[in-house]
């Protein structure tokens, strides 16, 4: 769920500019109001579950379009407990909301929807709740390990999963076909795919970028780049490390010979290409089917999904999208809090629910049902292709950071990094362009960044 | 066009074009919207935007935007309408009362109300949302309808308009002749200061309105129980339902909401340019 508007994207700039800074100060002076002392230091998942026999009242904003059966099924599982659900906007919106909450020191939700992009803008500046102490570490078997890194640090459980994106090659069979075209597993052969579909018919592409923060970074994570780094305060920005220019390098060849679409998702012409065949494929996260199917429906039958292609032939994926939920630490019963968080992201029931609004799973469990994988929907032809996404979660190359303030990052990528896209020049000028401006924006908001 | 004879008609020429461009600049959107609103979320991607796709979904676009989650839209229709009275028209009062107050008296500090006034109309309204949630939180005022009325109670531009307009507008000599009379000053405001000041009332009017009606980022950050949104930040929810995963795309009802919300503004500006005549006064007293 990363990609936002534009829009959004400029509003969230604004309002991040005038919060993060203080953010950053509240957080290493020790916070003001953030909670105080927490009621309960340590429980466990027993002492959570007896909180939820007692019940009380909770707030939880999400976006999520499962979000309104998932609570109305957890009410009726636990009829002491009530939740207010808030829809207060998608991504940035909700973050820019929640920054104001917590420098206000009141009006957080005790339950909030955080994408993995944008945990650490909240983790490192001590907003939510450390669930390790009632035991949720123990949880991390359930979870595929790309996701469970994403939402914890060190020792700490700041939240849980409920959709992942490993990415996979999603193509259209009748487009690859008619341009005589092999399913790609290199990024060479991707680069040949590319001219050939152009060639056959020049209104059509392999692909689309105009130039999308969460797709590069994913781009980048896949290729073995580790350009962000963050201990603490002190984060480090590279770039220009091997993996980000293998990246560059890579998709420069694309976008420097107009292979690629020059539009971005969620675009009207993107949902027609996707749909007309002028689109012919996707390097996007497992939680594409859906929005295939209720977008593009005219292409029935036609689409398939393959692994992502790789530097070597070898299987390597990335995360795109995903996301979790966290208790704050402005709960005022985050004991309640931590067990409708569990409720929601660790019960089958709730799984279930969310599987059916067409979301990717995050939990080993169903990645490894039978039933899950031998899914053969008709809009892909019959093909199994939670098997080859199930994969796909299982390559994920580990190891991937996000800059903690990501959420700022992302809104001025297409100021930098999308210049490159324009012009068609190096994008790795429009990456050292997007860092120079983040090492800046990070120093003026009292990190220590490339020091 | 009388006024062609006081330049070349080459002129009139080019400034015609420019005018037909810019017509079709503003009326292209416009009609965008018209054609899309007849047209179901499939038709939308299937179809050129500025001409009918084969089914006209008109009425039930219509109908599922009024009805969509319990009819969520007309809670937000009654919401701005809400915001739009109280806050628009407030601002307006005040910013009368005190241009006109500014305008015709003299007392100490005018100067500095003059700076002040000054400088609030430079400051972007967006840059102060932050530190008016902060304040509004501290008063436990956020998330109530009083967090979007209140900030829109406060029009620097209208005050400073009210203020040139009433200097010009209403003649000193008008109103000593009233105070001769025997008039008190609230007497004389209501009875003759105020109707010459309807252009400029108006014409504040309808920058309030026109402001809070799109108000977006203000009650975006006041505001996170959905029933109280404005129109503004609801139809950016649904557009927003569209993108990521398990989207539930509704560009139809987006739409046809984005059709529905400028309506009223259409009419109000309508219905008030009427009142737009200066020189109420002119000729009323010895200059």
């Amino acid at each position: 769920m990363t990609h936002l508007t534009s829009r959004a994207r400029r509003i969230g700039a604004v309002a991040a500019v005038g919060t993060v800074a203080a953010l950053v100060l509240a957080g290493c002076g020790g916070g003001a109001d953030t909670g105080g002392d927490s009621p309960a230091a340590s429980g466990s998942l027993d002492s959570i579950k007896a909180a939820l026999e007692k019940g009380g009242e909770i707030t939880y904003w999400s976006w999520t379009p499962s979000a309104e059966a998932q609570v109305a099924a957890f009410e009726k599982a636990y009829p002491n407990v009530k939740v207010k659900l808030a829809n207060v906007g998608t991504g940035n919106d909700e973050y820019t909301k929640l920054q104001n909450a917590i420098k206000a020191g009141s009006g957080a939700p005790d339950v909030v929807q955080v994408e993995y992009y944008a945990f650490p803008q909240f983790t490192l500046t001590d907003s939510l709740a450390d669930l390790s102490v009632y035991g949720f570490g123990d949880l991390e078997e359930d979870y595929t390990a790309s996701t469970w890194n994403s939402v914890t640090s060190g020792d700490k459980v700041f939240g849980l999963p409920q959709d992942s994106g490993p990415m996979a090659l999603f193509y259209n069979k009748n487009v690859f076909d008619a341009a005589g075209v092999e399913i790609p597993t290199t990024w060479d052969e991707y680069y040949e795919a590319a001219k050939k579909i152009h060639a056959a018919d020049p209104k059509a592409y392999i692909t689309n970028d105009a130039g999308d923060a969460g797709f590069a970074t994913s781009m980048i994570w896949q290729a073995g780049g580790k350009p962000f780094t963050a201990e603490g305060t002190d984060v480090t920005i590279d770039l220009q490390d091997a993996g980000s220019k293998k990246w560059a390098d890579n998709w420069n060849r694309l976008v420097g010979e107009g292979l690629v679409a020059p539009y971005g998702s969620w675009s009207d012409e993107w949902f027609q290409g996707l749909g007309n065949g002028k689109l012919a494929s996707l390097v996007i996260g497992a939680w594409m089917p859906g929005n295939l199917m209720s977008g593009a429906p005219d292409a029935s039958g036609d689409w398939r999904v393959a692994p992502m292609p790789s530097y070597d032939g070898q299987p390597a994926s990335a995360e795109n999208g995903g996301g979790g939920q966290a208790v704050t630490k402005q709960s005022e019963n985050p004991e309640l809090a931590a067990g409708f968080l569990w409720w929601l992201n660790n019960s089958d029931e709730s799984i279930e629910i969310f599987l059916k609004s067409g979301g990717f799973p995050s939990t080993n469990a169903q990645l490894s049902d039978p039933e899950f994988l031998g899914d053969t929907p008709e809009y892909f032809g019959g093909q199994e292709i939670n098997k080859v996404l199930a994969d796909a979660a299982k390559n994920v190359v580990p190891g991937w950071q996000y800059l903690p303030y990501q959420v700022y990052a992302n809104s001025i990528f297409g100021d930098t990094v999308g210049q490159a896209y324009q012009s068609r020049s190096d994008l790795n000028e429009g990456l050292s362009a997007w860092q120079d401006a983040l090492v800046q924006y990070g120093n003026d908001q009292g990190f220590s960044v490339n020091k | 066009m009388a006024i062609a004879t006081s330049t070349s008609p080459r002129r009139s020429k080019t400034l015609l074009i420019v005018m037909v461009v810019y017509a079709i600049y503003t009326i292209v959107p416009l009609a965008w919207l018209l054609f899309s609103s007849t047209k179901t979320q499939a038709g939308l991607f299937s179809s050129f935007g500025l001409w009918f796709a084969g089914d006209n979904a008109f009425w039930d676009n219509l109908v599922q935007t009024l009805t969509y989650r319990d009819g969520i839209f007309v809670r937000w229709l009654g919401n701005t309408l809400l915001y739009v009275v109280l806050g628009a028209g407030g601002a307006t009062l005040l910013a009368t009362l005190a241009g006109y107050g500014l305008a015709k008296y003299r007392f100490p500090g005018r100067r500095a109300v003059f700076a002040i006034v000054l400088g609030a109309v430079a400051v972007p309204g967006t840059a102060l949302a932050v530190p008016t949630f902060l304040l509004f939180s501290e008063m436990g005022l956020t998330n109530t309808p009083w967090a979007v009325i209140i900030p829109s109670l406060i029009s620097p531009f209208g005050l400073y308009l009210i203020w040139t307009f009433a200097s010009d507008a209403v003649p000193a000599e008008l109103l000593e002749a009233a105070r001769i009379d025997g008039a008190g000053e609230f007497r004389t405001f209501f009875t003759i200061s105020l109707r010459l000041l309807v252009p400029g009332i108006v014409t504040v009017v309808l920058f309030t309105v026109v402001a809070t009606w799109n108000n977006y980022f203000l009650p975006l950050i006041m505001l996170s129980e959905p029933d109280w949104y404005p129109l503004t930040v609801g139809l950016t929810q649904w557009s927003a339902q569209a993108i990521g995963a398990g989207s539930q795309p509704i560009y139809n009802l987006v739409i046809m909401g984005s059709l529905l919300t400028i309506i009223p503004i259409v009419v109000a500006f309508l219905l008030l340019q009427r009142f737009w005549q200066s020189g109420l006064a002119a000729g009323s007293v010895k200059q």
